[in-house]
């Protein structure tokens, strides 16, 4: 599974946000949410997702090794996680989230929620897209 | 508490200072949230006969149980005050962020008091509280003031605003927040303006308490696939509200020319698909909704060149057929306007064609507005008028009063067409070919609004000719349509896409562990629907039926042209509509609640105040 955006049918709704935090936490937490929406208001009118692309840069620069890699989802041991943010400030796309009740950063780990309930299809499996393109040939 | 965020915050303005207390587990247990809480906090905190305007009216701001959860569309909060354009119950919902951020904040209810020495804003940061100047936001269009807000502030905050006609104390001023929603009615931002409150900020990082977590998701997650699945969730979202635009003109209910008649020839030109093809953007949806009826345009001619959110339907409908203009752009300009100016755009329209229809009739006079020759159809008659309206200038300070001031003052049979019921202006159903229509217009608590029931589709599929009858779907809808605004969600997709209302009970359970059926749901329903009725009995003190006609135009003038040529309903039609209505009710012969009735329903706290009423 890959994460594809098509940002132009996002509206916002902040479903994404909510089925990521019950999944990991069992909250109705936007805060707790591994995934940002951000509008562009007044122009021009549109949103902007923030979420990972499981680049890695997480890892390489944790000094204790909680981050590690699995499946090619980049996952954090939180028991192991020391709470420096050293990869928040590393990541190049600002999706590493804190939150106050939370001493590791929230991370994505590619558990396919905000694709299975985004209403609008503006985030999706960028694999599953590439493999029906093939075969329709 | 589970499904609440838990906490009443109440500020004072005066002395700027807050205090938190626990939401009281009966309220909301008997109320459940938002209109529901709010029309009985303001029962029992507002005192009789205050100025709407003056320190003692107080804003009630609610979410409700199901904001901010996995439920879609969970997004609508509140306003409720006493108003200042009808001087009795007023409220005012909306969607967008707010209602869920104000609950992660912990916040069910917010409650504004007294008035601020300064133009201010009110910061709400989780449980810190904070007051500060709103000096450089002052006179600032409510969009541009949003913007502002969100770069000094930080973009996560939620920004409710007013613009510069709230702060000059408009009747119709709305509240605006994220961009293009609005809590449109009634003229609560004249309030805000009034309290010298610019801007609340609200911004929370908590999470609500849920009674059976697992339920909720499970739950929610069914309600969601079963929207996904929707075969009319399409069309709903591709065309919005906008999408009824050709329907009501078809059936002659379209109000246009100042409700002189009720089809628009231009009207094709102002269709959801139209819309669609030449100016939308972006569809924007308010929290948690999966078929987002915003839509985000923008719209160009050589004379302007803006981005706004909408035009919904009742844009469309006031300052599209209402005064009669040409082109999409130039309905998404005028909103533009309103919008920034912080105008209600169905007051603002309806006030707009009230003006132009005086200046026809000489009743205005050109010396009066600087000169100009004012006319239907026209954009610069509109945002001239807009925005004499805004800042009270010349002939725009009696026009802020809304029509019902404004025609009493101006006299010359004015009257006549000043279209409102209880000083609200009339929003977009015309109804003198819609009996059902016509008696939900009179009838609704707030004045002459549409949304507590959309009785038309009723009257199109009975049959419009027959007047009895009609009363007990008018009931039904009342009931069913604030109980969405009890719980905090939005009842457009049960409106629109048939969303089945078994779900409501059914998440409200699994989040609040409350046991209700829809029939305990709706019964709350009635229960506030009768406070709100005595909150305007108690303001109006001598209360009869006649403060539920409509204005002479609709019951003495036959429709002139369109499909709904030569109806209208006379004033015996008007009377049995009422008086079928108010005997189901239990209310009396001038519509005040039974004593018999307020026991019933377990409210026996209005029957001193409803007893005194009918003793007058």
């Amino acid at each position: 599974m890959k994460i594809g955006l098509n940002e132009a049918l996002c509206s916002g709704c902040r479903v994404c946000q909510l089925v990521c935090s019950l999944g990991h936490f069992k909250e109705n937490n936007p805060k707790k949410a591994a995934l940002k929406i951000t509008g562009q208001f007044p122009a021009p009118g549109r949103f902007q997702i923030a979420v990972c692309n499981q680049c890695g840069s997480c890892a390489e620069v944790c000094p204790v090794g909680a981050i590690e890699k699995s499946n090619g989802v980049y996952k954090i041991d939180s028991d192991k996680c020391i709470g420096c943010h050293a990869c928040v400030e590393a990541c190049p796309l600002g999706v590493m989230f804190v939150h106050k009740d939370e001493k590791a950063p929230i991370k994505c780990d590619l558990c396919g929620e905000c694709i299975r309930y985004c209403p609008r299809g503006a985030i999706f499996d960028a694999d599953q897209a590439k493999e029906q393109e093939v075969s329709r040939g | 508490m589970n499904g609440y965020g838990g906490k009443i915050l109440r500020i004072d303005l005066s002395v700027k200072k807050s205090a938190t207390v626990p939401l009281p587990e009966d309220l909301a247990k008997d109320y459940l949230g938002a209109r529901g809480v709010a029309a009985r906090l303001l029962y029992d905190e507002i005192e009789p006969g205050i100025d709407p305007l003056g320190d003692k009216n107080k804003i009630i701001i609610a979410s409700g149980p199901l904001s901010g959860v996995l439920v879609p569309a969970s997004g609508k909060v509140t306003f409720a005050s006493k108003s200042p354009a009808t001087g009795g119950y007023g409220d005012s919902n909306m969607g967008g962020m707010v209602a869920a951020e104000m609950k992660y904040a912990g916040y069910d209810v917010i409650i504004l008091e007294g008035t601020a020495a300064e133009p201010s804003l009110v910061i709400i940061d989780d449980d810190k509280i904070e007051f500060a100047s709103a000096a450089k936001y002052w006179g600032k269009g409510a969009m541009i003031a949003e913007k502002m807000l969100k770069e000094d502030l930080g973009d996560d905050f939620q920004i409710v605003t007013i613009g510069p006609a709230g702060e000059k104390l408009v009747k119709f001023a709305c509240v605006s927040h994220d961009f293009g929603r609005q809590a449109g009615r009634t003229g609560i931002g004249a309030v805000l303006g009034a309290k010298r409150v610019k801007a609340i900020a609200i911004r929370g990082s908590g999470s609500i308490p849920l009674a059976d977590p697992d339920k909720v998701i499970a739950k929610g997650k069914e309600m969601y696939d079963a929207c996904f699945t929707n075969p009319a969730a399409k069309e709903w979202q591709d065309y919005g509200t906008a999408g009824v635009t050709p329907w009501v003109n078809e059936i002659g209910s379209f109000p246009t020319k100042n409700f002189w008649t009720t089809y628009f020839e231009k009207h094709q030109a102002l269709t959801g698909q139209v819309m669609r093809e030449s100016i939308v953007v972006t569809d924007k949806a308010c929290f948690g909704c999966p078929a987002p009826c915003g839509k985000y345009s923008h719209a160009q001619s050589d004379k302007y060149d803006v981005f706004v959110e909408g035009p919904e339907y009742e844009t469309t409908a006031l300052i599209g057929g209402n005064c009669e203009m040409p082109t999409i752009e130039d309905v998404a300009y005028g909103n533009y306007l309103c919008d920034e100016l912080g105008l209600d755009t169905i007051s603002g329209g309806g006030v707009v064609a009230f003006a132009l229809e005086c200046f026809e009739k000489g009743i205005i006079k050109k010396e009066e507005v600087d000169g100009r020759e004012l006319k239907f159809g026209d954009i610069d008659s509109f945002k001239y008028l807009v925005e004499k309206i805004a800042a009270r200038e010349g002939i725009g300070d009696l026009l802020a009063e809304g029509v019902r001031t404004a025609a009493a003052r101006l006299g010359g049979g004015s009257e006549r067409f000043a279209i409102h019921i209880k000083g609200l202006e009339w929003s977009g159903y015309e109804a003198r070919y819609a009996p059902a229509m016509m008696l939900a217009y009179m009838t609704c608590d707030v004045g002459a609004h549409h949304n507590r029931a959309w009785a038309i589709t009723h009257d199109v599929a009975v049959g419009r000719e027959e007047i009895a009858g009609k009363a007990p779907k008018v009931i039904e809808l009342q009931h069913i349509r604030p109980m969405f605004d009890m719980l905090g969600a939005c009842r457009l997709l049960w409106v629109e896409i048939g969303f089945p209302l078994h779900h409501y009970p059914e998440i409200l359970r699994v989040i609040t562990g409350y046991d209700y059926s829809l029939e305990d749901l709706l019964k709350i329903s009635e229960k506030v629907w009768n406070i709100t009725r005595a909150f305007t009995i108690r303001e109006y003190g001598r209360f009869d039926r006649k403060y539920d006609y409509p204005p002479a135009r609709f019951y003495e003038e036959p429709i002139p042209t369109g499909p709904s040529k030569g109806h209208y309903i006379d004033m015996d039609g008007i009377n049995a509509l009422l008086d079928e209505y108010y005997e189901l009710r239990g209310w009396d012969n001038n519509g005040i609640p039974t004593t018999a009735k307020l026991r019933e329903l377990g409210l026996d706290f209005l029957i001193p105040d409803m007893e005194a009423a009918r003793g007058k």
